[in-house]
């Protein structure tokens, strides 16, 4: 199929970014997005223009890396996908494709469609971990019994890839829903609860430290996060919060 | 407990809790108003009990004020907070394609609600404390009635209040059940949460739009 391709350029992170229109043709419905840029990429390579930097690793859905608005979401329009898993099938020939970096105040453009999503490492680094002794004494791990809806749910929170679509999508550019996955990870195991009321409080004052806007409940990250991490993470959030602000 | 006051969190439950105070003082509201279609009689003497007891006027009106003024503090505080959290705009940003008009446009509905009350308050308050405390009126237990429903006789002022009720619904159809969520309420009985405040949100505004319907169709003849 033939596409026109309307796609942020910026040189870097200082400079001011504008969009250009790229025609492409002979694009299969079985490539993926990214190989869709990988044709448009030698394309350039080969007149001697300079290639559209973006993000990616895995390719198979599980790093994160990916990222990219589509016409105005992240990740494009199909649902539970990330964008190297998203198919060109997803649009017709003649289709006009908008392509953009994803947008926050803590996500600044490095290059391109590159954004720097570190803000969601510092958020992690805050209170994302346990403390456990690793010295070869560890305890066997059924030791401890976890209910099995409790279990089933903390690896669903756990499924979050820190992509940072729930961030794109929002319309606050909040990031409650990653950051509230990451805490229920650990607030529903009982592993998790020695260091409870420090890491939510850390974490929400790190998520609010980077400059992310505040959830309306509109519900858009939940509809656009790749991993369908679900809203009832952030009301697990506040409670977490609510608790811990009382407790001290 | 610092937090408490400043963290995103703390702001949204302030706007959570202020907004159900709000949604529980209009239900009250409602209960008063109704007996004005269906029985006068009650209506002035509730009007009168609620004008004159001293509890209500020197404790629960300043505390609805506080309400009012702290939920509109904190959702301009909101609003701007959340605008400076995307500096560059999308060129193309398709909200409609994961979230619903009311949920993305709370702002715009509770500022329509916010000129609707300036309205309100320049009909009924403001003639209230002028009756009462300027002019130094007696009291009369049975001037209520009839002053509301002149009130309506303007084809003007019934479609404003109408309207306006309008946007009050839609503030509330995401607002009412959003504040559980904020709460951190989100286990099985949401759905009948959901259920209840779709009710209400439609329900109380509706009721509120036909007292005022009736009362513009219905006027009092001497
Ligand atoms: C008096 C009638 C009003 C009632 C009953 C009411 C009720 C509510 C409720 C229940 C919420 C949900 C809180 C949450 O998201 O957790 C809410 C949110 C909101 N209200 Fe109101 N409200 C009223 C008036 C106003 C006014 C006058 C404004 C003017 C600015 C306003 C602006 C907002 C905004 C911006 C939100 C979304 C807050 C957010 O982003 O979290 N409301 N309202
Ligand atoms: S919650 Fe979903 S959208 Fe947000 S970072 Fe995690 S996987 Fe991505
Ligand atoms: S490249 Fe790893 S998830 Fe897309």
């Amino acid at each position: 199929m033939k596409l026109t391709l309307k796609i942020w350029r910026q040189k870097d992170a200082n400079s001011k970014g504008k969009m250009m229109d790229y025609a492409i043709d002979g694009i299969d419905g079985d490539m993926s997005f990214l190989e869709m840029m990988d044709v448009l990429n030698e394309n350039l390579n080969n007149k001697g223009e300079e290639p559209v930097e973006f993000d990616h690793d895995c390719r198979e859905g599980i790093c994160g890396s990916c990222s990219l608005q589509i016409n105005g979401e992240p990740h494009g329009p199909d649902r539970l996908v990330t964008t190297c898993q998203l198919h060109m099938r997803k649009f017709n020939d003649g289709d006009t494709i908008t392509i953009e970096p994803f947008r926050a105040k803590a996500f600044p453009v490095i290059k391109d469609l590159i954004v720097d999503r570190t803000a969601f490492d510092r958020i992690q680094q805050a209170g994302g971990y346990i403390s456990v002794n690793t010295s070869g004494n560890t305890q066997d791990a059924n030791s401890i019994p976890i209910d099995k809806h409790d279990a089933d749910d903390a690896f669903y929170s756990a499924a979050c890839i820190g992509c940072g679509a729930c961030v794109a999508a929002c319309k606050n550019a909040s990031a409650m829903l990653f950051t509230s996955a990451k805490i229920s990870q650990y607030a529903l195991l009982p592993q998790g609860q020695v260091e409870a009321v420090d890491r939510v409080q850390n974490m929400v004052r790190q998520m609010d430290l980077e400059g992310f806007g505040n959830c309306t409940n509109t519900g858009a990250c939940e509809i656009e996060c790749p991993k369908g991490i679900s809203l009832e993470n952030i009301a697990r959030m506040n409670r977490e919060y609510l608790s811990a602000s009382v407790k001290g | 407990m610092s937090g408490l006051l400043t963290s995103s969190i703390a702001r949204k439950v302030v706007m959570a809790l202020s907004g159900i105070f709000l949604v529980f003082f209009l239900g009250q509201h409602f209960v008063i108003n109704i007996t004005s279609v269906i029985a006068p009689n009650t209506f002035n003497s509730w009007s009168h009990f609620m004008g004159y007891n001293p509890l209500v006027q020197y404790l629960l009106q300043p505390i609805l004020i506080a309400g009012v003024v702290v939920h509109f503090a904190m959702g301009i505080a909101l609003e701007i907070q959340n605008t400076r959290a995307r500096t560059v705009k999308y060129a193309k940003y398709k909200g409609s394609a994961n979230a619903s008009w009311i949920s993305r446009n709370m702002i715009i509905t509770g500022l329509v609600v916010l000129a609707f009350l300036g309205l309100h308050m320049y009909d009924f308050w403001i003639h209230e404390m002028a009756y009462k405390y300027i002019e130094a009126n007696p009291e009369d237990p049975t001037r209520y009635y009839e002053e509301t429903v002149e009130k309506f006789e303007p084809l003007v002022r019934t479609v404003i209040y109408v309207a306006s009720f309008g946007l009050l619904a839609l503030h509330l159809l995401h607002g009412f059940a959003s504040s559980f969520q904020t709460m951190g309420i989100n286990n099985k009985y949401s759905p009948a949460i959901q259920t209840f405040t779709k009710i209400y949100a439609i329900g109380i505004p509706l009721g509120f739009a036909f007292i005022a319907i009736y009362h513009h169709l219905n006027p009092i003849t001497h």
